[in-house]
This record gives structure tokens, C-alpha cells and sequence, in this order.
């Protein structure tokens, strides 16, 4: 494993090229495929992402985040209100379906101004809290991700708690998958460098890392803003995938199931937690037809799985992850 | 280059409190370039204390601490150690789930030129970098030894060897300035008498200072050619191992103690 | 000025709610170090323990007040039990394992209670009978206090009297104070920490499902999904007032809730969750140990 890490210094862009490769010929030649399994590869790209940039911040660099649906969210309304409001205002003599060429060509910037409208909440949020440890940082995400949803609920240019309805449906199986290898790619790439080390030295010792020179502040930060920014992206092909979003839809349990992922595919391990989130939407799918039974399924497998796990693999990185060394008030 | 009149670190009637306690008081200090000074005193002297002012992790109550002339009190410890003070922990605090090379590659991080898009893009200026990044680590681990172990977990290492790998971080930051908190601690003698070489020769080799917080006696006396010694929080003494050594409030406080209980 | 004095009332008793669940959310703290998710659900199986009580023990006791009194009871034994159970089957295999395998236990085992709670009770809510007469105290011309009131008010001063002498008192409250000092410490000392946790667990399980009786009786109606937003406010109360102290959850859940209806009477009321949060956020950049907590710094 390490000693092919000069060898993977020059491939990953071989692999980004060839996935995104795939993402074309999904897109041009998969004609074939029904609405259903389209659908189904859809989600399964947007967990991947959701899940893999959720591993940067939890994984690799060990800060706990209750608040990636936010994020989500945030880059889904920023992007469905650019597609359904903005631009059809600005361009109204050119033609605004899902799969109109203006639409098509306009995806991707919007995409990424949803992923940079995310990033700036990201900076807003991390900036101040990731000064916090453990448990207490969890619970500030979960405070800034509730008052996003809170916010949206009372927005009503957005449609307050009904949502967006009506969304493009732009998503198609390119966006969705290309979108998906990058993220993978990127974060590959990020983590295999010098520069990367240092989310995993923040995360190993933050003292030692500040002791070498590192801005362990702005690791982290930095860690939180490509997070949010990929989430936010996912948020993009999520509401032009569904054509409708509401405010519940990004609540905690969305960012508890993207946690699930990361834990599930092994924390630091960006392939591992690739592979959980597609697992992960084949899971929901096969529980939908449980209905009500499904959160059931869904939490006696979470907790089961954290019991019987081998505890010697997850050891080592969560020990970081949250440490309990803060002593009790008298 | 240092002038001649400037201290390379300096300290100013430093005192440090948590609440009412006192952990330092009145505490200055004077580091020339390229010297190696021992930091001794008995348990609970305020040598880490010491440390950790002059390194960022608190900030001095009062006081003032000057690198090259320069204030850098109550900077955050990753400024301090881009002003050239690197140090190691009493309690080694390597990076555990990293091999013992990536180890060392953090201490790079600090200076990269190529910021994050070079590294996602693969650039000219990313790979030039990381060659070289590779290249001086495996020199240094080379030049302490550890040139073997470089693909294990850090870990996984024997103690020893964590501690010089602390060292060996520590110096991949280019320090002007080493603070080595009690690197003989756990050792054996045989690992004693080559960490005694070792010190000499990172000074030779490395042209930097080195300030050193030692128990052992003969560790220190062996090799530093000045002592400062620190009792309760305060300064005590200063001098050369024979003048501290003759000091009678030093013998009181500390010698007399420490020689007491290797004698028995 | 009338309005604001019943909002202060109002304040006072949601607050007395949130005290006796913040209180379950900081004992625990104090002996594992970590955020017990499923603290909010066990407060709704112990407002459903009593829902489904309530036609039984009005059968045996006719009397309202004691009615009120054997359903409190009766729903905190539930809680108890519930509590034990959790910690035994879910928490205890974990007692070694990294705090966030744990919290992230917890928040499963939240999921498992109140989607489990739908399939048994149902999704729909259910209306929450009133046990007490309408008793309406006047104070002045336009302020009242209600018989609800009263009894979340009185019953959460009996509980924190009783907690508190437990713990300054009794040979489980020496070990738990010693448990929450230093775990391994005690231990060697010859505390029990499995008993003394189990015990914890009980206690505060128990307070949760006082907590969940007073909570239906005072919003009238109950589901299985009720639990996660007091809880979580009860959680900013903890934190509030300095997690792992007793009185600072006191504290803190009072301020809570005052903070809460002063805000609900007023144009903010639609922002009042976010407004809890915004509170919480404040405090932990602010001040992290809390109004009660003591600070700890990482030794180096």
C-alpha cells in the first residue's frame, strides 16, 4: 500500500479520466436503462459524494459534523433557485426544460455556485466552532443545522416548510456520476499528498501538528469549507434529481445517514466510504417497501454494527475522533 | 544571521498562572545561537511550563519572549515554530496512524508553495515538491537511523526510536531552535550514552540551538555547557555544570536531593 | 406587563421540564463522557407508559392528585427499567470503545425507540388526557397559574431535593462524585463502576419519564417522535449551565425555557427553535464549560 504511493502521485488522474469517461458513455449509451435503476444510480452518486466529503472533515481530519445535510441543503436551494428563478429571468427567450441545451450548459456553473454558496456557510459555521472538541463540536453543527432549517422553513421565497416544487430536472446520470468520480478523485489526490497529511496529523494530535507548524485552525477550517463545498454540489443534483425540496428532507437524520456512511466504510478510507454510501442506497431501497419498519432496520443495524464491530480497526482513528479525556465538573 | 548583540530566544520576567496557582514567576532567559543549555530543576519546577510559553501553547500571565530580537509572546505555537523553534513532548505525541516517513513529511507542510488546487491538479510545481520533500525526509531518517522503519505505522516503532523520531520531525521544521523535553527519559544507558552523541551531533550538523529538559544528571552535565536551573516556578540558578553544581542553593533545592536518591 | 409575568410562568414550568431532563443528560456525562441521544426518546416511552396507564390507575385511585402521583411513579419505574436496559444491551459492550462509537450508538438506539415507538403506538398523535382539574391560581387581575403548573413546579423541586441529598448523601452518590472525578481512580478505590453507572442510567432515566408526564400533561398530546425536540433542548440546557453539574442543569433548564416563552409570546416565536440554538452556539464559543462547569485544559 505505501510503497505504490509514488505510482498513485501520477495515476489518479488516469482513474478521474476514465470515470469520467464512464459517466459519458452512461449518459449516451444508457438508453437502455430504466427510469427506476436511473433513479437508483442517481442517489447512489450523491451519497457518494455526500459520504466521501463528509470523510474529509470525519475521517481524515477527526472533527465531528452533525450539520452535512445543511450544507446540502444550502446548495440545493441556492441551485434550484438559480435554475428556476434567476436564469429564466435573465434568459427568457431561451428554453428552460431538464434536458434543453441551455439548461444542460448552464448545470454545471450552477452546480458550482451552489457548492460555493455551501462553502461560504461551511466557513461561517467552521470558522468559529471547530475551535471546540468532541462532542461539543457535534452539537454545534447540530445547532447551525437546525437554525439553516429553521431558516428555510420561515423563508418564504423558497416556499417556506411546502419547499420547491417544480425543480428542473437537469440531473442526469453524467452530472450525477462525473460529479461523483471527481469528488472521489479530488479527494483521493488531496489525501495523498504533503499537504494532506496534515488533515491526519490534526486529526492524530492537534498539539504536535500546531508543535511542527501546521495552522491546525485552518486545516480544519479548510477540511469544513471542501466538505460543504461537495455537499453542496450534491445538494444541486439532488433537487434537480427529485424536482422537489422542503426543508425537512436535509434535517439531522439526513446528515446521521451520511454519517452512517463514513463509519460503515471505515473512517479515512475514501474508497471504503464510497463503497458504504452505494451500499447504503441499495439498503434504502430494498427497505422502502418496509415502510415504517425501515428507520427500525436502519438503527438495529447501526447499533449492532458498532457493537459487534472489530473494535481494533475503528480504535485507532475514532480514539482521535472524540476524545473523552475532558475531566467531569466537580 | 543573528548580530551579535541578539539573543537568538529571550525571555523576559515570564510568569505563568492557572487561577491561583502559580506555575511560573519572574522566570528570564537568555539563548544565544547555536548554544545547547540544560533546563533542570526537581519535579514540578516549571520546566514543561517553560516550554510551553516559549513554544505558544500559553501564553506567558506576564512577560515577554523575544525570538532574534522579535516579540512573539502569546503567538499561536505554529507561528512560533515558523519563527524556527521546534521542539519534542515529555509524552511522545507522534502522529500514530501515519507511517514514520509521513511523519516527518508533516513538518514540510508548513512551507509548501503549491497551494490546493496545485495538489489536486498533480502540477509541475506539486510533483517538483513532493520529490523534494521526499528526498530530505529520507535523508534525515537516514542520518538518525531510521532509515528501515520508514514504511512502519510510528507506532509500532520501539520507544527509542520514537523518541528520535520526535527529534527528527522536530528538525524537518528547520529549527534554529530545539526544545528537547526530557528525550532520555525511559532509555536505558546504553540509549542514554547515544542520545548524548546524538545531541552533540544535531548541533554540529544542524547548527542549531538546543535546550534541553533533562532528569538525568549525567545526561546533562555530560554535555551542555550551561545549566539553568529552575525550583517552584522560579528561577534558581544559571551557570556552567560546575559553577551550578557548586551552587549551594542549587544542592539545597535539587542536587542534593537528586544525588541522595541515586546513591540509595 | 401581565403578559409578560404569564409568560415568565410559563417559562418557569417549561423550564422545570427541561431541569429534570438536562439533569439526566449531565449525570450521565459525569460518569461516561458522553451525549446520550436516546435521553429524549426514553421521555417520550415515559409519557406513553403513562398514556396507557392512566385508565388503570384512575380505576384504583380516584382521586386526581394521586392518580397524577401513581402515574408519575409507575412512568418513572418504566424509565428506570428502559434505562438499565439501554445501557446494559447497547452502551456497556462499548464502555472501552471510543466516545463517538458510543454517541453514535446512542443516536441509533434514539432512532430504534421513536421509529419503534410508531410501529407500537402508532404514528398519529395521540391526546394526552387531563389528569388534574382545571385549577386555575390567580395572581392580579390577568395571571394565572394553572394546576399544571403547580405540579411541574412542585414535582421538579421534590426531585432536585431528592437528587440532590442522594448524591451528597448516600454511598451511590460518594460514587458517582468519585466515578465522575476519575473513572479508573474509583475503581481501584472498590467503587462498583457498573453498578454505580447502571444506577446512573436508572436515575436519570427516571427523571426523563417524570419529565415526559409533566411534558404531555402540559402540550395535551403525544407521538412517537416527541421526544428529540425536548431533548435536544434540554441537551443546550445542560450545556447551558455547565454539563456534568447539577445544579448548573437546574440552571440552565430555567433560563431555557424562560428565554423560550419570553421569545414564543413575542414575533420571534417561528425563529424559537433556532434561537435555542443560536444560545447554545453563543455559549459554547464563548464560554465552553458553562455558567456552573469547570474548564479543562489539555495537558501537554
Amino acid at each position: 500500500m505505501f510503497h505504490s504511493s509514488k505510482a498513485l502521485i501520477r495515476n489518479p488522474r488516469l482513474a478521474l479520466a476514465a470515470g469520467i469517461g464512464v459517466a459519458v458513455l452512461l449518459q449516451l449509451g444508457g438508453g437502455w436503462i430504466d427510469p427506476y435503476t436511473t433513479q437508483v444510480v442517481l442517489f447512489a452518486a450523491i451519497n457518494v459524494i455526500l459520504a466521501v466529503s463528509l470523510n474529509l472533515v470525519m475521517g481524515e481530519t477527526g472533527q465531528f459534523s452533525l450539520c452535512h445535510a445543511a450544507f446540502m441543503a444550502v446548495g440545493a436551494y441556492t441551485s434550484a433557485l438559480l435554475t428556476g428563478k434567476a436564469l429564466p429571468t435573465l434568459l427568457p427567450h431561451l428554453s428552460w426544460t431538464g434536458s434543453s441545451w441551455a439548461s444542460q450548459v448552464f448545470f454545471l456553473p450552477v452546480l458550482l455556485v451552489g457548492g460555493s454558496v455551501a462553502a461560504l456557510a461551511g466557513l461561517i459555521v467552521g470558522g468559529p466552532s471547530l475551535r471546540l472538541r468532541g462532542d461539543y463540536l457535534a452539537m454545534v453543527t447540530l445547532g447551525f443545522g437546525e437554525i439553516i432549517r429553521v431558516l428555510l422553513q420561515n423563508a418564504n421565497f423558497v416556499g417556506g416548510a411546502r419547499g420547491m416544487e417544480g425543480i428542473l430536472p437537469a440531473t442526469n446520470l453524467f452530472w450525477a456520476v462525473g460529479f461523483a468520480v471527481l469528488t472521489v478523485y479530488t479527494m483521493i489526490a488531496l489525501v495523498r499528498s504533503t499537504y494532506g497529511r496534515g488533515f491526519q496529523a490534526v486529526r492524530d494530535d492537534e498539539i504536535a501538528a500546531a508543535a511542527m507548524g501546521i495552522d491546525t485552525t485552518r486545516v480544519k477550517v479548510t477540511a469544513f469549507v471542501i466538505g460543504a463545498f461537495f455537499a453542496g454540489v450534491a445538494g444541486g443534483l439532488y433537487a434537480h434529481a427529485v424536482e422537489f425540496i422542503s426543508p425537512e428532507g436535509f434535517n439531522f437524520l439526513r446528515s446521521f445517514e451520511i454519517i452512517v456512511m463514513v463509519i460503515l466504510g471505515g473512517l479515512g478510507r475514501p474508497v471504503g466510504v464510497a463503497i458504504a454510501a452505494i451500499l447504503i442506497t441499495l439498503l434504502n431501497e430494498w427497505l422502502r417497501d418496509l415502510s415504517q419498519y425501515r428507520m427500525v432496520v436502519y438503527a438495529l443495524i447501526i447499533i449492532l454494527f458498532m457493537i459487534l464491530r472489530p473494535a481494533e480497526t475503528l480504535r485507532p482513528l475514532l480514539s482521535r475522533v472524540l476524545p473523552g479525556r475532558k475531566p467531569a465538573a466537580s | 544571521m543573528t548580530s551579535a548583540g541578539t539573543p537568538l530566544l529571550e525571555a523576559r520576567n515570564c510568569s505563568l498562572r492557572f487561577g491561583g496557582i502559580a506555575a511560573l514567576t519572574d522566570v528570564s532567559l537568555r539563548i544565544d545561537a547555536g548554544e545547547l543549555v540544560g533546563l533542570i530543576g526537581p519535579n514540578g519546577a516549571g520546566k514543561t511550563s517553560l516550554f510551553n510559553i516559549l513554544t505558544g501553547v500559553y501564553r506567558p500571565t506576564e512577560g515577554e519572549i523575544l525570538l532574534e530580537g522579535r516579540p512573539v509572546t502569546g503567538l499561536a505555537p505554529h507561528r512560533i515554530n515558523r519563527f524556527g523553534v521546534a521542539r519534542t513532548f515529555q509524552n511522545i505525541r507522534l502522529f500514530g496512524s501515519l507511517d514514520v516517513r509521513m511523519n516527518v513529511r508533516t513538518s514540510f507542510i508548513a512551507r509548501l508553495r503549491g497551494g490546493l488546487l496545485e495538489v489536486v491538479r498533480r502540477g509541475k510545481t506539486f510533483r517538483s515538491e513532493e520529490r523534494e520533500i521526499q528526498e530530505e525526509g529520507r535523508r534525515l531518517l537516514a542520518y538518525f537511523g531510521l532509515e528501515e522503519a520508514s514504511i512502519l505505522p510510528s507506532r509500532s516503532l520501539p520507544y527509542g526510536d520514537q523518541r528520535r523520531l520526535e527529534i527528527v520531525r522536530a528538525l524537518a521544521t528547520r529549527p534554529r531552535l530545539l526544545l528537547l523535553d526530557e528525550p532520555a527519559a525511559g532509555m536505558n544507558p546504553t540509549e542514554k550514552e547515544e542520545l548524548k552523541q546524538l545531541i552533540a551531533r544535531i548541533r554540529a550538523e544542524f547548527s542549531t540551538a538546543i535546550l534541553l529538559v533533562e532528569h538525568d544528571m549525567k545526561v546533562v552535565m555530560g554535555i551542555c555547557e550551561r545549566l539553568v536551573v529552575l525550583d517552584r516556578g522560579a528561577l534558581l540558578a544559571t551557570g556552567t555544570p560546575a559553577e551550578v553544581r557548586a551552587d549551594p542553593k542549587v544542592i539545597a533545592a535539587y542536587l542534593g536531593e537528586e544525588h541522595g536518591e541515586e546513591e540509595s | 406587563m401581565h403578559e409578560f409575568l404569564q409568560q415568565v410562568i410559563n417559562g418557569l414550568s417549561l423550564g422545570a421540564i427541561y431541569a429534570l431532563i438536562a439533569l439526566g443528560y449531565s449525570m450521565v456525562y459525569g460518569v461516561l463522557k458522553f451525549i446520550n441521544f436516546a435521553h429524549g426518546d426514553v421521555l417520550m416511552i415515559g409519557a406513553f407508559a403513562g398514556f396507557y396507564a392512566v385508565p388503570m390507575i384512575h380505576g384504583i385511585f380516584p382521586d386526581p392528585w394521586t392518580t397524577t402521583a401513581a402515574v408519575l411513579i409507575w412512568s418513572m419505574a418504566v424509565c428506570a427499567v428502559l434505562g438499565v436496559v439501554i445501557e446494559r444491551l447497547a452502551y456497556r459492550p462499548l464502555r472501552n470503545q471510543p466516545k463517538l462509537a458510543v454517541l453514535i450508538t446512542s443516536i441509533g438506539v434514539s432512532l430504534l425507540l421513536s421509529y419503534g415507538g410508531q410501529i407500537l403506538f402508532g404514528v398519529n398523535q395521540k391526546a394526552f388526557p387531563d389528569l388534574l382539574p382545571p385549577i386555575r391560581v390567580s395572581l392580579g387581575s390577568s395571571v394565572t397559574i394553572s394546576g399544571n403548573h403547580l405540579l411541574v413546579m412542585a414535582v421538579t423541586l421534590l426531585l432536585l431535593v431528592a437528587l440532590r441529598e442522594t448524591i451528597q448523601r448516600t454511598r451511590f452518590g460518594l460514587a458517582l462524585r468519585a466515578l465522575s472525578q476519575n473513572r479508573d481512580a474509583a475503581a481501584l478505590m472498590g467503587v462498583n463502576s457498573n453498578a454505580v453507572i447502571s444506577l446512573t442510567f436508572a436515575v436519570g432515566s427516571a427523571l426523563a419519564g417524570a419529565a415526559g408526564v409533566l411534558y404531555a400533561m402540559n402540550i395535551h398530546s403525544i407521538e412517537p417522535l416527541m421526544g428529540t425536540l425536548p431533548g435536544i433542548k434540554a441537551f443546550v440546557a445542560a450545556v447551558l449551565g455547565g454539563i456534568g453539574s447539577m445544579p448548573g442543569a437546574a440552571v440552565g433548564g430555567l433560563l431555557l425555557g424562560l428565554t423560550e416563552c419570553l421569545l414564543g409570546g413575542s414575533d420571534l416565536s417561528s425563529y424559537r427553535d433556532a434561537i435555542a440554538f443560536g444560545i447554545l452556539i453563543l455559549i459554547l464559543l464563548v464560554r465552553p464549560s458553562g455558567l456552573f462547569g469547570s474548564s479543562a485544559a489539555e495537558k501537554v
